[in-house]
């Protein structure tokens, strides 16, 4: 969800939108901002699943720091979605264990 | 490969102070930060800080941020974003600068290129790493779902990205994070649910705890997180009451459906780059944990690494603003061009250290740092 009106900063400013596939689905994203929050506007919280037990995770850190977040962005897999910004066209997947081959 | 005078990494508080004094004293200076844009963990703080007029108190950190950017570019300094150090070996730092967009920021110089992946060995006379800290982990049942973040995560999406994570929250552990988190999420939209905190006494400063309060969310001391669960989700957690050996007392448990749980129970030195560089180690639970060796001019055990900030034990924005100073003006000076003021400036940062590290809050911090100093001074290389 949107945080659109902030008592201290005011309300969301107007910025280019930009538009990325995630698995598929396109989502309308905001110019500079990092993929994790583009999802996570869009409702979504499973960034990936894990190679053994195939649990998911989401977003941990949220800084780069822990690896949680990472999908696999134009086809390069372990990218750290909190930290890559958008960019128009960008198709994002849900990394399966270590991504494309990785299994 | 490039040659720099004075290589910094981390474009937080310490990271950028550590470069403006570089490069003021005439040094060609570059800062390398792995995030799209520089500021470090004060891009978040909507807050206004506390303490004194000369630690910027009642400025918000995000205008800190813009005016210590601002400060580091007029002087000079060079700042590379989404520049991940990866190695550090005979004063060379090898660098990748990652990135998809074709419109890279790196600034202010236009070395970009449009490639996703561009390696980057950079020499440098001295290096001050300023790498900061991260939020440490809490064990539970369900700890991994989704919906379990880091309450420094938590700050980062809605202050910075504007993005309510969850819906309703709840936040455990009751320091200032957890405190000034939990009011921030209520800001932006959220209803936190409860803030808990395993100890019998709120570890944050009253004034936050009351605004908390006064919006009607209960603060629980002595009471933990049991479980997190849900279907690929947070769904619901359970916490309970503990006793004064820390058991969970039977029967106190009680479920909350809540969508996101965070975790507010301090943070660490992120020691690994400093760790890959052969700087020495050592334990202080009081600063967070490992941290490299120091002596106090900030130098590491491996001549020419400097440390500042909360690598060197985690504190506050306003110690890693002074330390950052410290340690560039240290650096600078073993370079070569001490300057007539570089003494007293140096008296002067010491001074006000001392100031952030007293009072019933801080004076740990203190003793802990002096010890880590008599450490460093044994061991750290001679001037």
């Amino acid at each position: 969800m949107r945080v659109v009106h902030h008592p201290i900063l005011g309300n969301l400013p107007e910025v280019q939108q930009v538009r990325i596939w995630v698995d598929g689905k396109e989502i309308a994203a905001r110019k500079g901002e990092p993929i994790a929050a583009a999802i996570a506007a869009a409702g979504i919280k499973i960034h990936r699943h894990t190679t053994k037990r195939e649990e998911p995770r989401g977003i941990f850190c949220g800084i780069g720091q822990c690896t949680d977040c990472v999908m696999v962005v134009n086809g390069v897999p372990n990218v750290r979605t909190c930290i890559t910004p958008v960019t128009e066209g960008m198709t994002v997947e849900t990394q399966h264990g270590a991504g494309r081959g990785g299994r | 490969m490039r040659e720099v005078d004075l290589a910094v990494v981390g474009a937080g508080p310490a990271g950028l102070t550590a470069a403006i004094e570089g490069a003021k004293r005439g040094y060609s200076t570059v800062v390398l930060d792995m995030n799209p844009r520089p500021g470090g963990q004060l891009i978040k703080q909507i807050h206004k800080f506390f303490g004194s007029r000369e630690h910027r108190a009642g400025t918000r950190g995000i205008e800190i941020a813009d005016t210590l950017f601002y400060e580091a570019a007029s002087a000079g300094v060079e700042v590379i974003v989404e520049a991940e150090v990866y190695a550090i070996h005979d004063s060379t730092l090898e660098v990748v600068v990652q990135t998809f967009a074709e419109d890279s920021l790196i600034l202010p110089s236009e070395e970009a290129t449009t490639s996703r992946s561009r390696p980057l060995s950079i020499a440098a006379r001295r290096i001050v790493l300023a790498t900061g800290g991260a939020e440490n982990a809490l064990s539970f049942a369900g700890w991994t779902l989704p919906g379990v973040m880091g309450a420094g995560a938590a700050q980062t999406m809605i202050n910075l990205w504007r993005v309510l994570p969850g819906e309703r929250i709840l936040m455990v552990g009751a320091g200032n994070v957890g405190l000034i988190v939990s009011y921030q999420l209520m800001q932006a939209g959220g209803e936190v649910v409860a803030v808990i905190e395993a100890t019998p006494r709120i570890g944050g400063y009253g004034v936050h705890a009351a605004k908390i309060r006064r919006a009607g969310i209960p603060i629980l001391t002595s009471h933990t997180i049991v479980s997190a669960s849900g279907e690929s989700r947070v769904e619901r957690a359970v916490i309970a009451k503990v006793d004064a050996s820390w058991e969970i007392v039977p029967g106190s448990e009680q479920e909350l459906e809540v969508d996101t749980i965070c975790i507010a129970v301090g943070l660490y030195p992120n020691a690994r780059l400093a760790s890959l560089a052969g700087c020495e180690l050592h334990y202080f639970p009081g600063l967070g944990g490992w941290i490299p060796v120091h002596n106090s001019r900030m130098e590491t055990t491996v001549s020419g690494i400097y440390v500042a900030g909360d690598l060197s034990g985690v504190e506050e924005a306003s110690t890693a603003l002074e330390e950052g100073r410290l340690a560039g003006i240290c650096a600078a000076a073993s370079l070569g061009k001490e300057r007539a003021g570089d003494h007293d400036e140096i008296k002067a940062i010491e001074g006000r250290l001392l100031g952030l590290r007293s009072g019933p809050f801080c004076q740990h911090r203190q003793d802990a740092k002096q010890e880590l100093i008599g450490i460093g001074e044994a061991q750290c290389p001679q001037q």
